[in-house]
C-alpha cells in the first residue's frame, strides 16, 4: 500500500477525476450546441480532436506493438509488462474512437461506417481494420490476464467482484490450459503485428492519400505516421512501467526500464530521420503549397510548438536524458513522460498545416463567415471536450490498473513458461 | 430582346411561385402517394441508382417547362441557354452533361452571383457554395482585378467521391456531383478531398444564433427567424431546417441547382449575373451555347493538373 502512495496513483486519480469534470462541462456543451462553439470549420475542418485521435490511436498501436514483443517474440526481459502495454493500448484506443466520434457531424450515423462501407476510401478501410483490432485486443487482454482473474475471483471487494465477472466463467487454472492461453496469445498477438501496422498506416494513408494537400500527399506520411506511433507508445509505456509497473523499484523493473530506454533512443532517432528529410524535401521543393505548410511550421503563428514543444521537450531535453542517463531509470521514464507527452504537438503540426493553406489564391477574403478562416486554434469548448477524452483515456487505464489483476503474475505462471 | 427578357422573367416568375405552392402542398402530397417516385426519393444513397433513375423518370416526365418567347436571331443569351435546357431536358439523364462556362472578361466582381445563391439555396452562415474569388494583378499604374466566381466544379473525376467512408457522395450521369444529405456522417474527409475547396460544412450557425426575441411582427427571432426555417430543395429533395438535422452537421457544396434546372430554369448564379457572364448548359449538345463556347481557344479550366476534369470552364 506505502508503495502504491509512492506511486503517486491516487494524485493520478485525482487528476483525472478533476479533468473529468471539466471535460463534461465541454461535452455538455457540445451535446447541446453541436459545432457551433468550435473553431474548426469549412476551410480548417478538422483540428484539435482529430489531432488528438491519431496521437491516441498511435499511443495505442505503439504500445500494442511493445506487447507483441512479449506474446510473439517472447523477449523475455519485457514479459512482466506484456499486461500493461495490452492495458494501455485498450484505454488509448477507446479514447481515440470517443474523440473521433465527437467530431462527426451526424454521431449518430456511425454505425454507418461498418454497414455502408466505400472500400474505395481509405477511412472506410481503417473503420474495418481497427474494429478487428478493437476485438483482437479485447481477447488478447482477456486471455493474458484469465488466470490471475481466476485467481483473484476470491478477493474481497470491488476488484474481487470484477475479476470474477471477467473470468465469464472460467475457472481452468491447470498447467494445460496457462499453456492453451500462451498459444493463443502468440497466434493473437501474431495477426496483431500486420493488423496494428496495416491500421495505423491507414491512419496515415487517409492524409498521405490527399492529393489536394501536398503536404500531407506523400508515400512518407504513413511511415511517419507508424514509427511515431511506436516511439510515443513505447515512450509512454515506459513512463507507465517506471510508476505503475511490476515490483516497482525492483532490478527486474529496472532493467525493464534500460532496455526500454535503448528502444525508445533508437526509435527517437529514426523518427527525426524521418521527419527531417519531411521537411527539408518539402522546404526544397517545388511545390508552393508543400513549402508553405513547412514554412507555416517553422515559422508562422505557432511556431513555438515545432521549436518549443516538439523540437526542445519532445527530441533534445528526452535525447539529452536517454543518453546521459542510460543507466538511470528515473531520466529514461522522464524521457518517456516528456515524448508520449509532447507527442501531441507533432499531430497537430501534421493536421492543420496541412489544410491552413488556402487551396486558391483569393479564397481567403472571398466570403467571411464561422469557419471561413485559414487560421485555426481550438476553442475553449474544443479544450474541454479533448481533457474529457483524455480523462476517460485515464480512467480506463486507472480502472484497469487499480482493480484488475494487470500488475501481479502468479509464480506458477512463470513455471509454466519455462 | 427587352420584350424577350420581360415575357421571360414573367414565365420565370410564374413557374416560381408555381413550385412554391408546390412545396407548402408538398406534404400533404408525400402523405397521399406514400409510395412511387417520391418515396424511393427517400431511400437512402446506398440505393443512389435507383434514386437517380426515378428522378430522371420525374424529370423527363415533367411536361410544364417554362414557355418560351418566340426565337429570333438576336436573342438574349439567357433565353438562349432556356431553350438549350429544355432540349436537354427531353434526353435521357446519362446524356445530358451539365457544364457550366464563366467568362472572366466580363465578370465585374459584384458578387451578385455569390448573394443570389446564398439565398436561392438559404445558406446559413459558414456555408458557401459559390464564392467570387479576387485577385489584384500588376503593379500600379497598370493594375487590374481580376474575379473567379467560383462554384462547384462537378469534376468528371472527383476526388472527394473516393474517400467518403459511406458512399454518401457521387457522380450523377448528368455531371453533377450529388451528396445525399441523409447519408452523410459530417466527417469532413470530402472537404479536405476537393482541390478547389468548394465543399462546405454546416456546422448549424443561423444567421439569428445570438439574436433577441423582439416584440413587434417583424424583428426578432422568432418573426424574423422564419426565414432560416424554409426548407431547400438541394437535389430535388424539401430539406426543412431543424436545429440537429440534416443537412445541418453534413458537408454541402453547390449543385448547379438542380432543383431549378429539373423544372426548366436556369441555375440562380447564371440568371442573376448582371454582366451575362456565366453560361450553362449541355455540353453533349452541340447546338448548345456552353458547347460552343467550351471550343474557343481561350477556354481552360482551374487545376488541370490534377486531373479533375472539371465540367466549370473559364474563358480568359
Amino acid at each position: 500500500m506505502n508503495q502504491e502512495k509512492k506511486s503517486g496513483l491516487k494524485f493520478v486519480w485525482t487528476l483525472t477525476i478533476v479533468a473529468l469534470i471539466i471535460g463534461i462541462f465541454g461535452l455538455f456543451d457540445r451535446m447541446v450546441n453541436g459545432h457551433t462553439n468550435a473553431n474548426y470549420g469549412s476551410y480548417v475542418p478538422w483540428g484539435l480532436w482529430v489531432a488528438a485521435y491519431i496521437y491516441l490511436i498511435g499511443l495505442s498501436a505503439g504500445a500494442f506493438i511493445m506487447s507483441a514483443l512479449v506474446y510473439v517474440f517472447n523477449v523475455k526481459a519485457l514479459e512482466k509488462v506484456g499486461k500493461i502495454a495490452l492495458l494501455i493500448s485498450l484505454a488509448t484506443l477507446i479514447g481515440a474512437l470517443l474523440s473521433i466520434w465527437l467530431d462527426l457531424g451526424h454521431m449518430g450515423r456511425v454505425w454507418r461506417m461498418i454497414i455502408h462501407t466505400n472500400f474505395s476510401s481509405v477511412m472506410g478501410w481503417m473503420v474495418w481494420l481497427y474494429s478487428f483490432y478493437f476485438i483482437l485486443l479485447a481477447f488478447e487482454f482477456w486471455f493474458a490476464m484469465r488466470v490471475d482473474l481466476i485467481n483473484w475471483s476470491g478477493k474481497i471487494g470491488l476488484s474481487g467482484k470484477l475479476s470474477k465477472f471477467l473470468t465469464f466463467g472460467s475457472t481452468d487454472i491447470s498447467d494445460e490450459s496457462k499453456v492453451n492461453d500462451k498459444k493463443k496469445l502468440k497466434i493473437l498477438g501474431g495477426i496483431g503485428i500486420p493488423l496494428a501496422i496495416a491500421f495505423h498506416g491507414s491512419v496515415g494513408a487517409i492524409f498521405g492519400s490527399v492529393g489536394a494537400r501536398p503536404y500531407w500527399n506523400s508515400g512518407l506520411t504513413p511511415i511517419i505516421f507508424l514509427v511515431g506511433a511506436f516511439l510515443s507508445g513505447a515512450a509512454l509505456l515506459t513512463f507507465a512501467v517506471y510508476f505503475w509497473g511490476p515490483e516497482r523499484g525492483s532490478e527486474s523493473n529496472k532493467n525493464v526500464i534500460l532496455l526500454m530506454g535503448k528502444i525508445i533512443l533508437g526509435l527517437l532517432a529514426f523518427d527525426v530521420l524521418l521527419e527531417y528529410s519531411e521537411i527539408t524535401i518539402g522546404l526544397w521543393s517545388s511545390v508552393p503549397s508543400e513549402t508553405a505548410s513547412i514554412k507555416l511550421i517553422l515559422f508562422g503563428n505557432y511556431w513555438w510548438v515545432f521549436w518549443f514543444v516538439h523540437v526542445g521537450l519532445g527530441i533534445i531535453i528526452p535525447a539529452i536524458l536517454l543518453i546521459s542517463g542510460y543507466k538511470s531509470p528515473k531520466k529514461i521514464a522522464l524521457a518517456g513522460f516528456l515524448i508520449a507527452l509532447t507527442f501531441i504537438s507533432v499531430r497537430l503540426n501534421i493536421v492543420i498545416p496541412g489544410l491552413a493553406i488556402p487551396e486558391l489564391k483569393g479564397l481567403r477574403d472571398a466570403y467571411t463567415g464561422p469557419g471561413l478562416i485559414f487560421t485555426y486554434f481550438p476553442s475553449l469548448m474544443e479544450w474541454a471536450v479533448f481533457i474529457f477524452t483524455i480523462s476517460i483515456t485515464g480512467l480506463v487505464f486507472l480502472i484497469g490498473r487499480t482493480y484488475l489483476p494487470v500488475i501481479e503474475v502468479s509464480s506458477k505462471d512463470i513455471e509454466v513458461e519455462k | 430582346m427587352e420584350e424577350n427578357t420581360k415575357e421571360l422573367i414573367q414565365t420565370e416568375e410564374k413557374n416560381l411561385t408555381a413550385t412554391q405552392e408546390n412545396n407548402i402542398h408538398r406534404n400533404v402530397f408525400l402523405k397521399k402517394i406514400g409510395g412511387g417516385i417520391f418515396a424511393s426519393l427517400l431511400l437512402p444513397g446506398v440505393l443512389s441508382n435507383k434514386f437517380t433513375t426515378a428522378l430522371a423518370k420525374a424529370t423527363t416526365e415533367l411536361k410544364e417547362l417554362p414557355k418560351l418567347p418566340k426565337q429570333t436571331p438576336n436573342e438574349d443569351v439567357i433565353v438562349r441557354m432556356m431553350r438549350d435546357l429544355q432540349r436537354a431536358l427531353k434526353k435521357p439523364l446519362a446524356e445530358r452533361k451539365w457544364s457550366m462556362v464563366i467568362d472572366l472578361r466580363k465578370c465585374v466582381g459584384c458578387d451578385s452571383c455569390t448573394i443570389s445563391c446564398a439565398a436561392e439555396n438559404k445558406l446559413p452562415p459558414g456555408v458557401v457554395y459559390r464564392p467570387v474569388l479576387t485577385e489584384e494583378v500588376g503593379v500600379y499604374p497598370n493594375v487590374s482585378e481580376q474575379f473567379i466566381p467560383r462554384p462547384c466544379m462537378q469534376c468528371n473525376k472527383p476526388p472527394c467521391v473516393d474517400v467518403c467512408p459511406v458512399s454518401a457522395t457521387w457522380r450523377r450521369e448528368d455531371s453533377i456531383v450529388e451528396i445525399d444529405y441523409d447519408q452523410c456522417i459530417g466527417c469532413r474527409y470530402c472537404i479536405t478531398a476537393c482541390p478547389y475547396s468548394a465543399r462546405t460544412f454546416d456546422a448549424g450557425h443561423d444567421y439569428l444564433d445570438n439574436a433577441t426575441d423582439g416584440a413587434t411582427s417583424l424583428t426578432g427571432k422568432e418573426k424574423a427567424g422564419k426565414y432560416e426555417v424554409i426548407p431547400i430543395f438541394d437535389y430535388g429533395k424539401e430539406w426543412p431546417r431543424k436545429e440537429g438535422v440534416s443537412p445541418e452537421g453534413n458537408v454541402r457544396k453547390c449543385h448547379f441547382c438542380v432543383h431549378r434546372i429539373e423544372k426548366g430554369l436556369l441555375p440562380e448564379c447564371t440568371v442573376s449575373c448582371i454582366g451575362r457572364a456565366t453560361f450553362f448548359g449541355d455540353a453533349n449538345d452541340h447546338k448548345s451555347l456552353v458547347a460552343e463556347l467550351i471550343g474557343k481557344p481561350n477556354v481552360m479550366r482551374l487545376k488541370e493538373e490534377m486531373g479533375t476534369e472539371p465540367n466549370v470552364y473559364y474563358l480568359m
